[in-house]
């Protein structure tokens, strides 16, 4: 553990603190009731409504209610062509738009055994990585507010600007890039756009540092997320949790690392982070330091740009021919993937969308069972959750 | 018009893959009998199917011999030909609802209309295993995975609402997304999804071309 001397005492603050919490609760009947938390409620960020059973301060019982979001998209994916699907699940995260893209059009590369020229997958991988900026800092801002700090989140949407308007400047699009096709890209890079990317990926550095010291180094939010929601890696794991939860759980795995889909990861020069502690803190910590590591990939990304086609040879109307395929990869939030049945068709014949906040999500009522109410936001809070991605 | 380089040329350069078919074996030794097929895509994937008796042993085979600790996602495929989606080459909905024929089946084929697919994956060796299993007709259910991956539960859910499928041993086997009362399973092929009924679709007139290309 890499817990120094005031966080141990802290820690054993706060185990004091619960067993004569305990203990009063033994001495004193109290009642229960059902608090419903949401779907209007701003510690949710989304129609997501939960109904705590509370025994006093403690919780007992903890239910997430979803579906006031449920678009269907597996159904509505059955009768598009794929060039459509791509502007559906762009609205699956929409903090990190692109990279729901990614996925779904390897796993039809896959299914059509195309592959995209190194420029296209180099560019594809340089705004993923500047998808999961984007979303990621809005996570650092926001679960700052959602424990009592307000400036944070202030920093983090004026900061977040930067990296939006170069998505913009790329594809056109701010929120909803819809950039990505089976083979390549949409267009290449405009003229200019390395050089302010490349301080843009400069600005957010500082940007991180700054949180570094006002947020970690905080005195009130470490109080809070110290020894919070603590998730052992192997439970994470059962209940399919993916991507930064699991890292904080001490569990090295990284799809941009391990998994096999073409990207131009593997030939940068980076490193996955992971913490040992599990909490809420630790989840915090590695996605800090996995926005600080992809702005220095960026950079990466954008010096070896090689050049070439940014589209592969495909056919104009884009007939997938029949199988079955699963491509995944790391999203901001976690694995997200598509396992695509085709049978050779315009449409395919089933989709199925695999996304990373409906499993992080699931651990909830196992994680929340004996908290007190205040942890409650913590612990959804580092969780980590867009309710697009929970609702699809 | 962009020449098409898409087809069946799978095979060439096709080299053994020797860590799957290692995994398949291990499947095949754990589950006996109840394990039917599998297919190997080299460097790919893995798919097995297994009998709907084995389904909670091939997950706990997975997990233990194979180190398959995360719960990747489980869903289910209804193989029926759909009786309203659009044929390959229309230019606007089927209208006629076509009979339900025979079911053309995927990777490591399949015999009845609904069946179950979970995907586990061993965040040591990086490698995945799509499991399957048919379900009868007659007989839609299938047992919980909940006691071995906990995840289990929702995706079960989901899987419950969307095609009707029923799992034994679910403690909690409510709606997840779909309010209480809504009739109908959703995601099968028989659900007409109702925005084509009363609108037709405009067709495939709008495909877009590619930078570059010129049209022909």
């Amino acid at each position: 553990m890499t817990a120094s001397g005031t966080d141990q005492r802290q820690q054993l603050a706060y185990v004091a603190a619960q067993a004569a919490d305990a203990r009063l609760n033994v001495e004193i009947e109290t009642e229960g009731m059902t608090l419903n938390i949401g779907p209007q409620h701003p510690a949710t960020h989304g129609t997501l409504r939960l109904v705590a059973r509370l025994d006093g301060e403690q919780v007992v019982e903890a239910e997430p209610i979803m579906g006031y979001m449920h678009r269907g998209y597996e159904k509505l994916a059955e009768v598009r062509t794929y060039p459509q699907i791509t502007t559906l699940i762009n609205r699956i995260d929409w903090l990190g738009s692109f990279a729901n893209e990614v996925p779904f059009i390897l796993a039809a590369e896959k299914l059509m055994e195309v592959e995209a020229p190194p420029r296209a997958q180099w560019i594809r991988t340089a705004l993923f990585e500047l998808s999961r900026i984007a979303n990621i800092t809005l996570f650092l801002g926001d679960m700052a507010v959602q424990l009592g700090a307000v400036t944070p989140v202030f920093m983090a949407f004026r900061d977040r600007e930067f990296v939006l308007n170069q998505i913009e400047a790329a594809t056109g699009g701010r929120f909803h890039p819809n950039f990505d096709r089976i083979g390549g890209l949409k267009d290449d890079l405009p003229r200019g756009w390395i050089e302010d990317t490349k301080q843009a990926m400069e600005k957010m550095r500082n940007f991180c540092d700054e949180f570094e010291e006002l947020v970690l180094g905080n005195e009130i939010f470490q109080a809070r997320c110290r020894g919070i929601g603590i998730v052992p890696p192997e439970v994470g794991l059962a209940y399919g949790l993916s991507g930064a939860n699991v890292r904080a759980s001490g569990v090295d795995w990284d799809l941009r690392r391990d998994g096999q889909e073409a990207l131009a990861y593997d030939q940068i020069d980076w490193r996955v982070w992971t913490h040992p502690d599990g909490d809420s803190f630790a989840r915090y910590w590695v996605r800090l330091q996995e926005t600080r590591e992809a702005t220095h990939m960026v950079d990466q990304l954008l010096d070896g740009l090689p050049p070439g086609p940014i589209m592969a040879k495909v056919p104009r109307i884009i007939k997938v021919p029949g199988g079955e395929a699963y491509a995944a990869t790391e999203n901001p939030l976690g694995e997200m993937g598509y396992y695509i049945v085709s049978k050779g068709d315009l449409v395919p014949f089933r989709v199925k969308i695999r996304s990373a906040s409906f499993s992080n999500m699931s651990i909830t009522p196992w994680l929340l069972k004996g908290v007190y109410v205040p942890d409650i936001i913590t612990i959804l809070a580092s969780l980590y959750f867009i309710l697009g991605d929970i609702d699809r | 018009m962009s020449s098409t380089e898409t087809g069946a040329d799978a095979e060439a350069g096709a080299q053994p893959d020797r860590r799957r078919e290692d995994w398949a074996d291990k499947m095949a030794d754990a589950l006996g009998e109840g394990c039917l097929e599998h297919h190997i895509i080299p460097g790919s994937d893995l798919w097995v199917r297994v009998t709907r008796d084995s389904w909670t042993g091939a997950a706990t085979a997975a997990r233990d011999r194979l180190g398959c600790a995360f719960f990747d996602w489980l869903s289910a495929i209804d193989w029926l030909p759909s009786p309203y989606g659009r044929d390959m080459d229309a230019q606007e909905d089927n209208p006629e609802p076509r009979a339900a024929g025979a079911t053309e089946q995927g990777y490591a084929g399949g015999e009845t209309r609904f069946q179950m697919v979970m995907r586990l994956y061993s965040v040591t060796d990086h490698l995945g295993i799509t499991i399957k299993a048919d379900l009868p007709d007659g007989d839609l259910s299938i047992d919980t995975l909940i006691p071995i991956f906990a995840g289990a539960n929702w995706h079960e859910r989901e899987a419950w609402e969307m095609f009707g499928i029923r799992f034994n041993g679910h403690p909690d086997l409510r709606n997840i997304y779909l309010p209480g009362e809504f009739e109908g399973n959703p995601l099968r092929k028989d659900f007409p999804l109702l925005a084509r009924r009363v609108k037709p679709w405009p067709g495939i007139v709008d495909v877009e071309l590619f930078p570059g290309e010129e049209d022909s």
